[in-house]
């Protein structure tokens, strides 16, 4: 793919009425949709109307006035971004009378512009400079000694971009993109006339301001006045590469624009169907990583954790990977080794890590990540629904009347989805909000929740069950949709439970702490306020009653009749960018991919048949009882691709013990991570920049992963997998992970219409996509829910075990922000520090008032699982009684905190709720001290003899 | 004894409150109205006798006595038969400066409501055909036919509609809304009302400029007092915040709605989406006001005044160097010249009228010469110039026309919202043609201006403008310089996204058409309105 700039028809396309209307555009006739401009019209024909402020992101705005054209019978000379097509018009784009008007307009904005095109950083890539040519002036008759807005300072702060104000031109793009595309309102235009400028906040600087550097103004600026300083650095781009975002679940698509071999920008796609062309500060800016000098480019291997690492070949890193493992299994049996599949690696690399445990392991000890995030929504959703995932695509947000967010927040999580979510707020949609904190969308510029339910945590599952009592005993139930698409039966078995006295609103009140009324509101605005969406995240499964949550949202929605068809459902937020594919792929110790338990005979045989060997019938172990076997002894070996679970897995002591417990663990990533600190081979991982694949996003979305530049470590992913398993004797032979995904359309019933040639031709496909659904499925359930009848499951809600009490009187949860994801590997080693450089403990002004401790003071966290030190962050986003941190830097290692409690059912952890008490500080505690200092022996690399 | 001051604004500032105040100590009972409009006369006071209503005009606090006796030197007689009164036609301020404002008893004792009560005895699709068949257009300045524009509303389905009075009054030389709301309240309540009944709209702002603290007083008291009587509507009023463009009425809707005043393209209407993206008639007060007549009275009533396709009156304003300024009512069709010299009674300085300025300082400088123009919204486009809002400035001998025109530049560039580019850089650039164009004519050209009237250099980028350095690299001799001058206002004309930018060419034009000796052409530029 060679460099071409994205086509601009300087207009959004109109919203569909269904008429069109027929005109006649420079002697051309066309049709087009009602509503659509006379730019857009131009442009869709072959034509090309002069604009600077118009760009097809935003609505027309009218303000540079070089698009005018001609209409006949009408007066003067209408800006054609702002007319719309009617019947019978006659335009005409192109005259001499408008070519004098646009030169004119063109020559004031260069009499206040400075000339220093051959030096500026956008020469070559800069809309002014088109335009000015497209329309040919050749003269500035004012001078260049007028009045100016030239030789104003630059605004450098943002550690990726800068702001000249010099060159601005004035066109409110950045303004509009922020409000409009990414709907934070940071910018501004202050002073009036010819002061008019582009203002962060408040005359602020960019960092300083309210901007959350999600881009979206850098790219609608038409000149260099707000510029990427990569581009500054390397030059303007030579090609560009489509691929998709290694970040969260969102799986936004980027233009990967490169100069020769240098990643110079990632420019959101327009045509991603995930992110519409929009992106956040991770996947925009955060992908210096990849170059990052804390990197491992060489295989390391040591024979105990206590010598420094020493580099060995690719060849002796593989072997001695195979030696082990087989030497291991031949001590302790088949079962004493298993793997984890990486949520951030390809849906092929997380198969063939999977099928290298099936297949050449001999038993099913494969887990991932998704056990820590959201194995409770697959489990959930497949019991109610059947299908383990989300049933809705992003698009359908914007035809949601009510949206409820559970125990999720997006303005941090899955901020480009958020961008959507508030875009559809402002145009009427109502807000419900069910979190401890007053996360963004609680209140922030033009988004207010109708109700805030801030409940304790720990009690979604009370909370849920009353909304169903309300909607229950208020008859604001869809009779007709349970009756069709429901088993009535257990509906009503259902509605008796929830009916009874001891789950109304007023019952629970003192368990949640919300207000009855409050949650009667809400119940009924979500039944009866038209399409009713749910939205939800990891504060609905990381609960020792995750799954049962998951199924009281699906009883709500299913109750109301908000299934199947756009605009409603039942969605969750995945945290990383391919958990839902990890999932998929068969990572999970009792499935293989497409869901299909391991006990199943017919499934077995397929696999058998195609992998020749004999596969195992009985699940594997998952995560923790990896990790308790390793210190019962019968679990010794793991390998582990592209996950931390050292520092992202509950209770880290505990964690810690099993890897030690352990005699070989082999580490694939592309940093020495925490759980490296334990390993005896390390195998350096490539970047998502460095291979090619797919991810699979929250709404089943398929995307296509490619390859920008070559893998630094020598071999993709998917390729050191392959080495290794056939270093244990199998005979893989995949050249491309194109025949990767072949292999799993031919094993797996939803992915059958899977193939690399359909997604380059679509760009997409959402599972299941199949000869029943060759088009991918957009909403899931339409004409009924996949497993049959939709059903209705009794949730009670039991208390977990983690109670606060003298010693432990506060309740932590924990969180991500904006600028970091998961445990940081990746951001912590880009610029995005600068928003948040360290892990911080929020804490309400009474609770912190009560033990004499102020903002920034260092404070003590102790639960019965250990203790950590950071610094205190006084806020009223959470309430009295409950503290929240984020695990992203393991300087803090919040999860040393966390208890080992977890879901009933997939022994998801339940990191939102844990029993702690804060006091003030005078140093790091024990554990952080030993752990650096373990870290800082365990990381040493012993200096190459041979290559000195 | 009852005596009538004037509350309003221009009487106060010269100094009716004191003259109230004597009154009222000698134990009279005084009425304050608004003002008749004649400010020659004011401070006036009229005491109510068996006669009549007698005027006194101008009296000063001490004067008491003289007055009450009847032997001041200025007694007038009874007001309304005074030549200037006599010859009106008020439709619109018939009680202005005769009731007290806020007197729901005088509002309804001369024929107040009685518009509201027809139009609501109506269905409102009748109401609107009154409007549209008394031929009343929008008095703000752009003529629209107000008809037409609550046909829109009326027509366009929507939960909310909204009517919004445009009181942001920022011409200068105008004072025609300040005089009804500060006078006659009432008047334009009534109206907003009829145009509620009129689209279905339940509630309306009223926008009025912050310089105009006593009408937002007694808009507000107003309201209050009349709730009961215009319900279910509901009115409020909104300040402004002291921008010129906010006068603009999508700006207007912009500041209303809590935003940066800024001017939005056309389309969509405001009338199908205004106010918060609802459907919207906004209309200028001298509109609105001139609805209770129309329905009261029929739309015939009102239509059989005017001239050609300008029915009705118009509250015109004079002003500038004028002998007897203030505010004429007249049906369309009285001639400019008849205005300045009959009612205005020329110069206020005795030296002849060299220009005046029709419409606020958007409109264009007529000479002389042009005084058989009729007022009428078309023959002034055709003369390349514009009502307006129907303000008329008035200049004697000694005024510089080039300063006049850099004026023009220099109130555009102060008062840009900075949306569009034409009106953003092109009037600053105006200004400083205008200075090459100033510093090269001949020194004898034009009487020079006052340099107190130059603005000081504290005034940020435009003190830049405005002493530029000295021009290099260009050509900028006067016929390059005028030459440019003209392609700008093309510009500004053609490409400017509101009246602002897109009419400032109008007084730069016509002062270069008209009075080309005062920017150092040699010889009369031939073809003078292009």
């Amino acid at each position: 793919m060679s460099f071409s700039r994205e086509t601009d028809h300087g207009t959004p396309a109109a919203i569909a009425t269904g008429k069109s209307v027929t005109l006649t555009i420079d002697g051309q006739s066309v049709t087009l949709p009602e509503g659509t401009s006379i730019m857009r019209a131009a442009s869709l024909t072959g034509g090309s109307i002069p604009k600077l402020c118009a760009t097809d992101s935003m609505d027309s705005f009218g303000s540079c006035r070089l698009c005018l054209v001609e209409v006949e019978g009408r007066n003067g000379y209408p800006a054609s971004c702002t007319t719309p097509v009617a019947e019978g018009m006659v335009v005409r784009t192109q005259t001499e009378r408008l070519k004098q008007l646009r030169r004119g307009v063109m020559e004031l904005y260069i009499s206040d512009h400075p000339l220093d095109c051959l030096t500026c950083g956008a020469n070559g890539d800069c809309e002014l400079q088109d335009q000015a040519g497209a329309v040919g002036l050749r003269d500035v008759r004012y001078g260049y000694d007028g009045a100016t807005n030239m030789g104003q300072a630059k605004d450098q702060s943002n550690p990726y971009f800068d702001f000249d104000p010099s060159k601005c031109i004035v066109c409110s793009r950045c303004v509009r993109a922020c409000e409009e595309v990414q709907g934070t309102f940071a910018l501004t235009i202050e002073g009036m006339g010819f002061d008019s400028k582009v203002s962060p906040s408040q005359g602020e600087d960019f960092l300083g301001s309210e901007c959350v550097s999600c881009g979206a103004c850098v790219q609608a600026c038409p000149t260099a006045s707000l510029i990427e300083k990569s581009v500054v650095e390397v030059g303007t781009p030579d090609r560009a590469i489509v691929t998709t975002c290694a970040y969260c679940g969102v799986g936004c698509t980027f233009r990967a624009e490169m100069r020769g071999e240098e990643l110079v920008r990632m420019v959101p796609w327009k045509d991603g169907k995930a992110n519409r062309g929009h992106s956040c500060v991770k996947g925009r800016f955060a992908w210096g990583y990849a170059q990052h000098q804390d990197r491992i480019l060489n295989p390391m291997i040591r024979a105990s954790v206590s010598e420094p690492w020493r580099e060995v070949s690719w060849e002796e890193a593989i072997a001695h990977t195979a030696s082990e493992f087989r030497r291991i299994q031949g001590k302790y049996g088949t079962r004493s080794i298993g793997g984890i599949t990486s949520s951030r690696c390809t849906n092929e690399e997380t198969f063939l890590v999977q099928k290298l445990i099936r297949q050449g392991f001999g038993n099913n000890n494969v887990d991932t990540c998704a056990r820590v995030c959201h194995s409770p929504t697959g489990y959930g959703l497949s019991q109610t629904f059947g299908t383990s995932a989300g049933t809705q695509d992003f698009d359908s947000v914007m035809q949601a009347d009510v949206i409820l967010v559970i125990g999720a927040n997006p303005t941090d999580g899955h901020p480009v989805f958020a961008s959507r979510m508030k875009k559809r707020l402002r145009q009427g949609a109502k807000l419900i909000v069910m979190d401890p904190r007053r996360t963004d969308l609680v209140k922030s510029p033009h988004v207010e929740a109708e109700h805030h339910l801030p409940l304790r945590p720990g009690t979604n599952v009370a909370m849920l069950t009353a909304m169903a009592h309300v909607i229950v005993t208020e008859k604001l139930y869809d009779e007709a949709f349970i009756r069709e698409r429901c088993d009535w039966d257990e509906f009503t078995d259902w509605a008796d439970f929830v009916s009874e006295a001891v789950r109304s609103p007023e019952a629970i009140e003192p368990l949640t702490g919300v207000k009855a009324d409050e949650v009667r509101a809400a119940a009924r605005l979500y039944a009866t306020g038209g399409n009713g969406a749910i939205y939800y995240g990891l504060g609905v499964t990381e609960h020792s009653q995750g799954s049962s949550t998951v199924m009281a949202i699906a009883n709500l929605a299913m109750a109301t009749g908000n299934v199947g068809r756009e605009g409603v459902g039942v969605n969750p937020l995945r945290g990383q960018n391919n958990v839902q594919g990890a999932c998929d792929m068969g990572s999970f110790p009792h499935e293989f991919s497409g869901y299909r338990h391991v006990s199943d005979t017919a499934t077995r045989a397929l696999f058998e048949q195609a992998w020749g060997v004999s596969l195992d019938a009985e699940p594997g172990l998952r995560i923790p009882n990896m990790l308790d076997a390793a210190t019962d002894g019968t679990f010794k070996g793991l390998f582990v691709q592209g996950e931390d679970i050292l520092q992202s897995d509950p209770n880290t002591h505990h964690v810690a013990a099993g890897l030690a417990a352990m005699e070989c663990v082999v580490v694939q990533d592309l940093f020495l991570n925490e759980t490296a600190n334990y390993a005896h081979i390390f195998l350096p991982g490539s970047t998502f920049l460095e291979k090619d694949g797919t991810f699979t996003n929250a709404e089943r979305r398929i995307q296509r992963v490619r390859q920008v530049m070559a893998p630094l470590n020598g071999y993709a992913d998917w390729e050191i997998v392959q080495l290794v398993a056939n270093a244990m004797g199998l005979d893989w032979t995949y050249d491309h992970p194109a025949q990767i995904m072949d292999e799993i359309a031919a094993l797996t019933p939803t992915f059958a219409g899977v193939h690399y040639d359909r997604l380059e031709a679509e760009g997409s496909l959402q599972w299941p996509a199949n000869d029943a659904a060759p088009d991918g499925t957009p909403t899931m359930h339409i004409d009924g829910f996949v497993r049959g009848k939709g059903k209705f499951v009794v949730t009670d809600y039991v208390p977990t075990d983690e109670k606060t009490g003298p010693r432990f009187p506060l309740l932590l949860t924990t969180g991500r922000i904006l600028s970091h994801y998961n445990v940081g590997a990746q951001t912590r080693r880009t610029a995005n520090t600068a928003w948040h450089p360290e892990d911080r403990l929020e804490i309400h002004p009474s609770d912190a008032d009560n033990r004499g401790l102020k903002d920034g003071d260092w404070v003590t966290l102790r639960s019965r699982a250990g203790e950590t030190t950071l610094r205190a962050l006084v806020t009223e986003r959470v309430a009295p009684g409950v503290v929240y941190t984020t695990f992203h830097h393991p300087e803090t290692q919040a999860n040393v905190i966390t208890t080992d409690y977890s879901d009933w059912a997939t022994n998801c952890p339940e990191y939102k709720v844990t029993a702690v008490q804060v006091m003030a500080s005078n140093g790091p505690s024990d554990w952080q001290r030993d752990y650096a200092d373990q870290a800082r022996t365990s990381r040493r690399i012993a200096p190459l003899e041979a290559a000195e | 004894m009852r005596v009538f001051v004037s509350r309003d604004m221009a009487s106060v500032a010269l100094g009716a409150d004191d003259v109230a105040r004597a009154f009222a100590d000698a134990g009279c009972d005084v009425v304050r109205t608004g003002s008749r409009g004649l400010f020659s006369i004011e401070p006036l006071v009229e005491v109510e006798t068996d006669d009549g209503r007698i005027g006194f005009g101008p009296v000063g606090p001490g004067d008491v006595a003289a007055v009450l006796d009847g032997t001041h030197a200025t007694r007038l007689g009874k007001v309304e038969e005074l030549a200037f009164f006599a010859g009106q036609q008020r439709f619109t301020f018939a009680r202005c400066g005769v009731i007290d404002p806020l007197s729901l008893e005088d509002y309804a004792a001369l024929h107040g409501w009685q518009g509201l009560a027809a139009a609501r005895a109506q269905a409102p699709q009748a109401v609107v055909d009154t409007v549209k068949a008394s031929g009343l257009r929008g008095r703000g300045g752009a003529g629209f036919p107000t008809g037409i524009k609550w046909q829109t509303v009326l027509d366009a389905p929507a939960g909310d509609k909204f009517i919004v009075c445009n009181a942001d009054e920022g011409d200068s030389g105008t004072f025609a809304d300040r005089m009804l709301m500060e006078g006659d309240p009432y008047c334009l309540i009534e109206g907003m009302a009829i145009a509620a009944h009129a689209v279905g709209a339940g509630h309306g702002y009223i926008y009025i400029r912050s310089e105009y603290p006593f009408a937002i007083y007694t808009m507000r008291l107003a309201i209050e007092r009349s709730a009961h009587l215009v319900a279910p509507f509901t009115l409020e009023v909104r300040e402004g915040a002291g921008a010129y463009v906010c006068g603009e009425e999508t700006a207007l809707l912009d500041s209303i709605e809590g935003k940066r005043g800024q001017v939005r393209a056309k389309p969509p209407l405001p009338a199908l989406k205004g106010l918060f993206g609802q459907p919207t008639v906004i209309n200028n007060v001298l509109s609105l006001a001139a609805v209770p007549f129309i329905l009261a009275e029929g739309a015939d009533a009102y239509a059989a005044v005017g001239f050609g396709r300008s029915r009705g009156t118009m509250p015109v304003q004079l002003a500038g160097n004028v002998r007897h300024g203030g505010l004429y009512e007249i049906g369309f069709g009285i001639t400019l010249g008849e205005l300045v010299n009959d009612v205005g009674g020329g110069t206020a300085s005795g030296r002849p009228v060299r220009a005046v300025q029709v419409g606020g300082p958007l409109g264009a400088y007529f000479p002389p010469s042009m005084f058989h123009l009729p007022f009428d919204y078309e023959a002034f486009a055709q003369a390349g110039g514009l009502i307006g809002h129907a303000g008329i400035t008035v200049f004697d001998d000694s005024v510089d026309m080039a300063h006049m025109a850099r004026f023009a530049m220099e109130f555009c560039a102060a008062e840009s919202c900075g949306k569009c580019t034409p009106c953003r850089i092109g009037s600053t650039r105006g200004v400083e043609i205008m200075d090459r164009i100033m510093a090269q004519r001949a020194p004898s050209a034009a009487a020079q201006p006052d340099p107190g009237l130059l603005p000081s250099q504290e005034h940020g980028s435009l003190a830049k403008a405005l002493y530029s350095r000295a021009p290099s690299r260009i050509d900028t001799s006067l016929d390059a310089q005028t030459s440019l001058l003209r392609d700008l206002c093309d510009t500004m004309k053609y490409g400017s996204l509101c009246a602002l930018g897109g009419f400032t060419p109008y007084p730069v034009l016509s002062a270069l058409d008209h009075f080309p000796e005062d920017f150092g052409a040699r010889a009369p530029i031939k073809e003078a309105a292009e």
